[in-house]
């Protein structure tokens, strides 16, 4: 049903997750407001792919790692994760090495998106 | 949508990243130390006049005088903070930070 107090939000991860607190911010944010039932969407840009990367592992860096919880949003409704082919290709990644499902867009693709929110959130 | 990039091309990727996302038309608005990005013959400069083949491109005046930019690339416009706004009621806002 169309509910016109429903926005569309579009979280932009664009920072590595470890070094600053950027990106485990943004994934804050999003986990808050996913209960807020917005119509949710996150890409992930530059290295903010670096993000969801497989085999992260923090132990030896005396924090707590986060990339396992991007699997959680899937629980949380937030079904739309994009990334960017540019920044997974020029990182030498691809699907394969993420801890979740995305979408591998093309930047125009994404640009459109982006032109669709209400409200874009750069982390 | 209105693109704002505040920070110095040559500290970060914002503006390398943003140019990549624009829709045509879209405007884009320098401000803080994006406006770096727009001083005549700098290494973007060949980039910016790309985007502004399809997309409007403005700096924000205070931070250029701030800066003692005045030397613009060919085809950027000066907005003060009345332009600012009057961008910002038109446009939804993508900020670049």
């Amino acid at each position: 049903m169309e509910n016109e107090n429903v926005k569309k939000i579009m979280h932009v991860l664009r920072h590595a997750p470890h070094g600053t607190i950027y990106s485990y911010e943004g994934l804050e944010m999003i986990l808050i407001m996913a209960a807020y039932e917005q119509d949710l969407s996150v890409v992930f840009i530059g290295d903010g792919v670096y993000a969801i990367k497989k085999n992260q592992d923090t132990a030896g860096i005396g924090i707590k790692g986060f990339a396992k919880t991007f699997m959680a949003l899937d629980g949380y409704d937030v079904e739309k994760l994009y990334v960017d082919r540019v920044s997974l290709e020029e990182r030498g990644l691809s699907e394969n090495d993420l801890v979740v499902d995305v979408e591998v867009l093309d930047s125009a693709a994404i640009g459109a998106l982006m032109n669709g929110q209400d409200v874009i959130i750069h982390h | 949508m209105l693109h704002t990039i505040n920070k110095s091309p040559f500290s970060g990727d914002s503006f390398d990243t943003c140019i990549r996302f624009l829709q045509p038309g879209d405007p884009v608005l320098f401000i803080e130390n994006g406006v770096y990005a727009v001083q005549q013959g700098n290494r973007f400069s060949e980039a910016l006049a790309g985007v502004m083949k399809n997309n409007p491109v403005y700096a924000l005046r205070p931070d250029l005088e701030a800066r003692g930019i005045s030397n613009l690339t060919e085809g950027v416009a000066t907005v003060d903070y009345d332009g600012f706004v009057d961008l910002v009621e038109e446009h939804q806002v993508n900020s670049w930070l």
